[in-house]
């Protein structure tokens, strides 16, 4: 209890004081789980309206295979991107391993399913009537879809707040291709050796992910 | 007389199923054309062709005698408008809805705005820009979609069923919207319905649809006065019924439409006739009360359809009747299936052709 006690006050002490590697590894950890997000989103969107608004054979399978990669295990996606991006791995030349975008793309990859499935329900919740309405006030096929996007805005944008959730909060990828930079890994490394350390990057942790969810939250009722 | 659009033996299939079959027809620049038929008679589909919305199958479509093609029907479709019977909205103000088209259409954005207020002054909703266009009524709601398609000024206008999901009130203004723009602007109208007191008093000419097919096409007195063939045999018409009338002593017309259903009207006729009772014009009740209405009856509700604002009920008085209510009447008057009810409307109510 009584270490539980002095890791809080000194945690607050490190947050308060302005601890170089406190905010920095903060910094990193939002800088990477946000430019994840917003790649994801990027590639993601398109497929999303792809599978929204085309109807081909297999459509279903290919919605429940992003829908089952929802449910990755980080560490499995971060064991699979160690082995492509090691030194003897195919892409080892590219000498990524270790580093800040080693971690973005592996988090990319991870919140991508995330953002495909829930933008295509998104999409498909539309009235299919809006590409039609578009249409004949005057829109092109490529106006059309933006409209469609536009109704789906909300649902893209909790697709976007989950992701970055994901991504802020796994350890895996993070753990095998980027080393120790990120909030969780410094969690996780720091417990035998600095726990207040450890204490604080949780603290900043959770301030972080509610925060972001609160404020999410009033923009989306603001929006309404 | 020129013509805006012409279909040329136009044929449309979803999926092996016709929609529509052979269609010929011409619509003339400036007038108001009804599409009369009951639903499911391919009203809709030819609108959404007319508006090039949706490829024919076979056949040819001109508009302002220029043959649509792939190539050319984005330069169409910045010619002509449609509003569709399911009020659609984007999820935002008043104002950027409205504005939509405009914007596509690169317009200055003092421009747009002056254009918008004047659009939603037509339509008699000044003052609304700002509020967010789902939280209207569903004929406020309607009404922007109908500003939405005039703002544009393009001289070709669809309206599906411009007033099906409207209470009386608003049906009254968006019909006279709809003459106002043809008088005023000299829009080209053409709109589908399957109101037949409507299709009486609106549009210049009526084209009467059944099973994909244009089955007449004439003025409203060709159609109504000479008890067309077609319009006797749209029994899925909203209460329109075939009967045969008799003058009473009261100088009123009596008719026999079967199953011991007489329905009184004004106008003076007999032999062969048809009528037709607006479903906003009956009035609905749990008791039987007195009124001055000559035509009470009593029956059943067999089905209930909400439409938002109203409710479309089907009494069964030995003939079914649609009922249109308000959903506050609805809720307040507790109603439901099998309830027991008393339909009633007046003698001068009844149309009788």
């Amino acid at each position: 209890m009584t270490d539980l006690w002095e890791g809080l006050v000194r945690a607050f002490q490190l947050i308060l004081s302005g601890d170089p590697t406190v905010y920095q590894t903060t910094l990193l950890s939002l800088f990477i789980s946000g430019t994840a997000t917003i790649i994801a989103t990027l590639w993601g969107t398109p497929i999303a309206m792809f599978l929204g608004l085309r109807d081909f054979r297999g459509k279903f399978v290919v919605k429940g295979f992003f829908n089952a990669l929802i449910g990755i295990p980080t560490v499995a996606l971060g064991l699979i991107l160690y082995l492509v991006l090691s030194k003897s791995g195919p892409l080892g030349f590219l000498r990524l391993m270790y580093t800040p975008t080693a971690v973005i793309i592996g988090e990319a990859l991870l919140v991508t399913p995330v953002i495909v499935s829930f933008a295509t329900t998104a999409i498909e919740a539309v009235d299919p009537e809006i590409t039609s309405l578009a249409k004949t006030l005057g829109a092109s096929e490529s106006q059309a879809s933006l409209a469609v996007l536009k109704e789906a805005a909300n649902g893209i944008f909790i697709a976007c707040i989950t992701s970055f959730n994901r991504a802020i909060a796994e350890l895996g990828i993070a753990l095998l291709v980027g080393g120790n930079i990120v909030l969780t890994t410094k969690i996780a490394n720091e417990i035998n050796f600095d726990i207040s350390l450890s204490i604080a990057l949780t603290i900043i942790l959770l301030a972080v992910v509610l925060v972001i969810n609160v404020a999410a939250h009033i923009l989306r009722r603001k929006r309404k | 007389m020129s013509w805006i659009a012409e279909l040329r033996n136009v044929t449309k299939t979803f999926n092996g199923i016709t929609a529509l079959e052979d269609v010929n027809l011409k619509i003339r620049e400036s007038e108001v054309l009804a599409l009369l038929g009951p639903n499911g008679s391919g009203k809709t589909t030819l609108l959404k062709i007319l508006a090039f919305l949706e490829k024919i199958s076979k056949g040819e479509l001109y508009f302002r005698g220029q043959k649509v093609t792939e190539k050319n029907i984005q330069k169409m479709r910045m010619e002509s408008t449609m509003v569709f019977q399911k009020t659609i909205l984007f999820n935002t103000t008043v104002y950027n809805n409205v504005a939509y088209g405009l914007k596509v259409r690169k317009m200055p954005r003092e421009k747009v705005e002056e254009e918008v207020i004047k659009a939603l002054k037509l339509v008699k909703l000044e003052g609304f820009d700002r509020r967010q266009a789902k939280t209207l009524s569903g004929g406020e709601q309607q009404r922007v979609a109908l500003a939405r398609a005039l703002v544009l000024n393009t001289k070709f206008v669809l309206l599906d069923e411009p007033t099906a999901n409207l209470d009386p009130k608003n049906a009254l203004i968006m019909e006279e919207i709809i003459s106002a723009v043809n008088h005023e602007l000299k829009t080209t109208i053409v709109m589908a319905t399957h109101n037949m007191f409507q299709a009486k008093n609106l549009p210049h000419r009526i084209a009467l649809i059944t099973n994909g097919k244009i089955s007449e096409v004439g003025t409203p007195t060709e159609i109504f006065g000479s008890l067309s063939k077609t319009l006797t045999s749209f029994a899925a018409l909203e209460n329109t019924f075939s009967g045969t009338a008799k003058v009473t002593e009261n100088g009123t017309t009596l008719v026999d439409i079967g199953n011991g259903v007489q329905i009184e009207a004004t106008v003076q006729s007999s032999g062969k006739v048809s009528v037709f009772v607006s479903p906003e014009d009956i009035i609905l009740s749990k008791s039987r009360f007195a009124s001055s209405a000559r035509n009470i009856f009593k029956g059943e509700i067999v089905e209930i359809l909400d439409l938002g604002s109203v409710v479309r009920l089907k009494v069964d008085v030995g003939k079914p009747f649609k009922v249109q209510i308000t959903k506050r009447s609805f809720n307040e008057m507790e109603l439901n299936l099998n309830a027991e009810v008393y339909i009633a409307f007046k003698a001068s109510s009844v149309q009788v052709f």
